[in-house]
């Protein structure tokens, strides 16, 4: 990708090396012992020195929740704003400021709920911005309550009865929003995780990264499906660009194409069928297939969760085409001159 | 020739309507009259393009060199439905040969192009008035729309006025003819004919429109040219018709303007241009966040023109997002504005509460309109200083500014701009749609006299810590100011964590301590109260006045207007009027102790004069008016004179 090394090169480079510990502020951690946003904190700390940029150009701008503690434990430039308003924020500064790689750190309350709309307008304007949705399908800061992630019927303290609400998919909603980078991973899967903060960081444009993420106070266990050894193989499904998409034991399943209705679906692979298992394709110019794969996980139970980058595409990002037109201004009008402005076309003088 | 003198009008700005002198010209020219101060009102449906022709009046009349002052005054809807009473638009031009304040109160003169725009104005003539009626709309249905029963151009309910019947559409479209234009077409310049009829009789340049009109419809020749027409043919309509005897003329206002180079301006224009030149003098780019709304949007309008000059303009998503995205842009280093009225200022509070916590520089544009909620749209009120004060959780003080004239929008955004880099604050910046959509002429200021509005981000550490370390504290203030270091990303060694959590004194970090937090509440709101502002001036000429007269924001000229008539009926009242709202300039105190009483007009139930009492212990009495206009001088010069006697 030309165009994501020329954004990035916008960015100073750090001197030296770098290493783990210079991303680690002075800050006590102050999540609950055993919180997944641990693992994630370690590996981003832990993948900053692969990227290399200068530290005091990377800036980290969150909401509000446990997740957006996280600016304080990182030794960047930070903001720890309000409630769900991280990505308008952070689009100002990024809009202003190219030479800076900026970072929102969220969770599925704050994106979704209260901030939900500028989520998605950050994603359609495609801003130079990583969103790290931190999704643990519960509030944990507020102590409990059902999310916008969490599943219908979900016993909380404020659904004694159970929630009522169906939940939203953050892949399909970012899909619906055009975002032009989409990917899942799971926080105690440093290596994955760290693999798919590298391919967000190349992006140029808006990447959003769903990781889900245990919380173990309110909602233990959530995505335990997706980390057991055992029943992994069969929830989850890793895709990889250009490769076939097959999961399972010894990859037993695959994913194809309904010819009729163009749908996706799950089925053991056999020597009949094994040349119609479908290719992932992140750079399909259409997100159609890309969504139909946001589609197969089953809300309630995550069986067949799709994890990886879903969608990576180039488009025009908005804060090179912001910059891009006041270059133009001042090739077409010249740079501009404050006496003539105020002075306008219509004067008249008063002489003393 | 009658004499066509008018009784004395009900006049603003203490001077009365005189005839200052009568001239002939060579003979078979009609009768030219000399005054000193006209009140034009144009009014017809919002379709009629009123607007425009007062635009076009009132730039005829800067470029003549009079004083003026305008009210455009519309209704919300785009279209709303034609020949009603809430369709009615009108834009009302005051202009002389002296120095003015105030749109006026009573137009001398009212161009009606329906019955609806005759039903919705006439009461706000004085007998004697002029009234140009487009009988062409005075149909039974029309009439019967807005509740005429029988044709008031007949039926001597209007022969307390001198009303001239045109036929301005037949007139119109017959001076088309030539042009290939279906009738519709050809009827929608019967404003520009309405336009040259006037400017006839008042003398006005006329090049100006007819360059206008070629640039407009540069695309649309046919259309310029039919336009133009129909602005010549109201001209000579005027100069052959019986009807029109006479014509004004109203010198230049030489006198009345401070030596320099002029230009009209309205408040959003100089506003925005007040915020380009603060951009300049503190050599930061400029970076506007905002999301449409009434009346505030010309000011987005008018930055997204001028990227040439390094402005960045983002419409958001929403009014938390335009305010949210502005203030990035300033932990940025950027000079960021957010513009919007009260509806909008609502939404925002929660992040300028957070400004107020990060102690960034955030400038927060408040235009004014009537409210509560949706309001009146495009109406003025200046019912949001406690909005503007109060509105946010917790203490969270904020400076507020406020602009007196549509010119002066263009210092008080300088003046905002200084207070919020100098301290490390979100401002406010309060103007309001009297001031947005009404011009006035102006001063153009020469670059080189504007405030040097020079800042320095943070470059290092400034502290040393016990064992000798250097650090950086985001949170050390300066002794004098208490603002603190404003360090911008991508300066080496001074990252650092800010939000919105109470943080510890000096180094910023997350702190619940209970001492802590009370020293920063108060620590906050000193650095507030202590913002050097100018003194305040009083307008006392003999220092022999008991009554004080005090005011903000756009009520400087009806106020203004309103002291120079009592005093020329030899009533003794002494003036002042605040630009600053929080705070206070540091002598209003021993003003207010001056005086046996203190009366503060306010377009809202008395929100100044709360503070006043609640601050300075002060007996203020409170005059309040929220019809969504303006305080007419008259009225206000009552009240004032009630209280002096009273």
């Amino acid at each position: 990708m030309a165009d994501a090394n020329a954004l990035l090169q916008l960015v100073p480079k750090a001197e030296g090396r770098q290493s783990m510990k210079d991303f680690k502020s002075d800050q006590e951690v102050r999540w609950c012992p055993g919180c997944g946003d641990y693992a994630i904190l370690a590996a981003v700390q832990g993948f900053m020195p692969q990227l290399g940029l200068a530290r005091e150009n990377i800036v980290f701008v969150s909401g509000i929740g446990c997740s957006s503690r996280f600016p304080y434990y990182m030794n960047t430039y930070g903001m720890h704003s309000i409630h769900g308003r991280a990505p308008a924020i952070a689009t100002g500064l990024a809009a202003s400021r190219r030479d800076l790689s900026v970072w929102v750190v969220t969770g599925d309350g704050d994106a979704l709920s209260i901030g939900g709309n500028h989520l998605i307008h950050a994603l359609r304007r495609n801003v130079n911005l990583k969103i790290l949705l931190f999704n643990n399908r519960i509030y944990g800061l507020t102590k409990g309550q059902y999310s916008p992630t969490s599943e219908v019927g979900k016993i909380t303290k404020s659904t004694p009865m159970g929630s009522l609400d169906a939940p939203f998919n953050p892949v399909s909603l970012a899909l619906g929003a055009e975002a032009s980078f989409v990917a899942r991973t799971v926080d105690s899967d440093r290596k994955h995780l760290t693999e798919v903060l590298r391919q967000a960081a190349d992006h140029p444009g808006t990447a959003l990264i769903e990781i889900y993420q245990n919380c173990n106070i309110f909602n233990d266990g959530a995505f335990d499906t997706l980390k057991d050894r055992e029943q992994a193989e069969d929830a989850v499904i890793r895709l990889e660009h250009g490769q076939p998409i097959r999961f399972g034991t010894d990859g037993a399943k695959g994913v194809v194409r309904d010819p009729r209705t163009g749908d996706l679906e799950i089925v053991t692979v056999t020597a009949d069928n094994e040349a119609d298992i479908l290719v992932h394709d992140a750079h399909a110019a259409s997100p159609t297939t890309a969504f139909a794969l946001s589609r197969l996980a089953d809300p309630d139970t995550l069986h067949h969760t799709p994890i990886g980058v879903l969608r990576s595409v180039e488009r025009p990002v908005y804060d090179t085409l912001m910059s891009d037109q006041l270059d133009t201004a001042v090739e077409q009008h010249g740079k501009g001159d404050l006496a003539a402005l105020l002075a306008g076309n219509d004067t008249w003088t008063v002489v003393g | 020739m009658t004499s066509q003198v008018s009784s004395p009008a009900e006049q603003a700005d203490g001077t009365d309507e005189t005839v200052v002198g009568a001239q002939r010209k060579p003979a078979g020219a009609k009768d030219v009259r000399r005054l000193d101060r006209v009140i034009i009102r144009f009014a017809g449906d919002s379709g009629d393009g009123m607007q425009l022709t007062g635009d076009r009046f009132t730039s005829e009349t800067a470029s003549f060199g009079n004083d003026l002052s305008t009210l455009p005054n519309f209704p919300a809807e785009i279209r709303a439905p034609a020949g009603t009473l809430p369709g009615v638009s009108s834009f009302q031009l005051h202009f002389a040969d002296h120095d003015i304040l105030t749109p006026g109160d009573a137009p001398n003169v009212l161009v009606a192009m329906n019955p609806a725009a005759l039903k919705a104005n006439v009461g706000d003539l004085p007998r004697g008035a002029e009234i140009i009626v487009n009988t062409d709309e005075f149909t039974r249905r029309a009439m019967q729309k807005v509740g005429y029963d029988t044709s008031p151009l007949e039926d001597g309910s209007l022969d307390g006025y001198r009303l001239h019947p045109v036929p301005l559409t037949t007139l119109t479209v017959e001076a088309l003819t030539e042009f290939d234009l279906s009738r519709k077409e050809a009827e929608r310049s019967k404003n520009m004919f309405a336009l040259g009829l006037l400017s006839w009789m008042y003398h006005r340049p006329t090049e100006g429109t007819e360059k206008f009109l070629k640039s407009k419809f540069a695309k649309k020749p046919d259309i310029a040219a039919a336009n133009i027409a129909a602005f010549r043919a109201g001209w000579n309509f005027g100069e052959t018709t019986e009807d029109f005897a006479v014509s004004y003329e109203v010198a230049p206002a030489g006198s009345a303007f401070e030596p320099g180079t002029y230009r009209n301006i309205s408040g959003n224009l100089a506003l925005a241009y007040g915020l380009i030149a603060a951009s300049r003098q503190a050599d930061l780019p400029l970076f506007l966040g905002s999301y449409p709304i009434t009346p505030a949007s010309d000011i987005l309008h008018e930055l997204s023109k001028h990227k040439n000059f390094g402005v960045r303009t983002f419409q958001a998503e929403d009014e938390i997002a335009g305010i949210g995205a502005a203030l990035g842009a300033a932990f940025g280093g950027s000079l960021a504005v957010t513009t919007t009225s009260g509806p909008g200022v609502a939404l925002k509070s929660e992040t300028i509460g957070l400004a107020v916590s990060l102690e960034l520089p955030l400038l927060v544009v408040d235009i004014q309109r009537g409210g509560p909620s949706t309001g009146l749209p495009t109406k003025t009120e200046q019912a949001d200083l406690l909005q503007a004060m109060y509105g946010r959780n917790g203490e969270a003080p904020v400076p507020v500014v406020a602009p007196r004239t549509p010119g002066d929008c263009f210092d008080a955004a300088l003046e905002a701009a200084r207070i919020a880099l100098t301290y490390r604050t979100p401002v406010f910046l309060l103007s309001d749609g009297y001031l947005a959509n009404g011009s006035e002429p102006w001063r153009i200021p020469e670059p080189d006299e504007l405030p040097d509005l020079a800042v320095q981000f943070a470059q290092g550490p400034n502290h040393t810590l016990d064992d000798g370390t250097e650090v950086f504290w985001p949170y050390q203030r300066d002794p004098h100011t208490l603002a603190r270091p404003w360090a911008v990303p991508g300066t080496p060694g001074l990252e650092h964590r800010i939000g919105g959590i109470e943080k510890q004194d000096g180094t910023g970090n997350i702190s619940y301590d209970p001492a802590n937090h009370d020293f920063m509440v108060r620590t906050r709101q000193a650095k507030i109260d202590g913002i050097e502002v100018p003194a305040l001036d009083v307008d006392d000429p003999d220092g022999g006045a008991r009554t004080l007269v005090l005011g903000w924001g756009s009520t400087y000229g009806p106020i203004t207007a309103a002291v120079r008539r009592i005093r020329k009926e030899g009533g003794r009242i002494a003036q002042a009027h605040l630009r600053h709202l929080n705070p206070f300039p540091p002598n209003l105190g021993e003003i207010l102790d001056r005086y046996d009483k203190v009366v503060v007009p306010e377009m809202n139930l008395g929100q100044l004069a709360t503070l006043i009492r609640a601050k300075y212990l002060v007996d203020a009495r409170s005059h309040n008016q929220v019809n969504g206009m303006p305080f007419k001088a008259e009225q206000l010069a009552a009240v004032l004179k009630e209280a002096i006697d009273g």
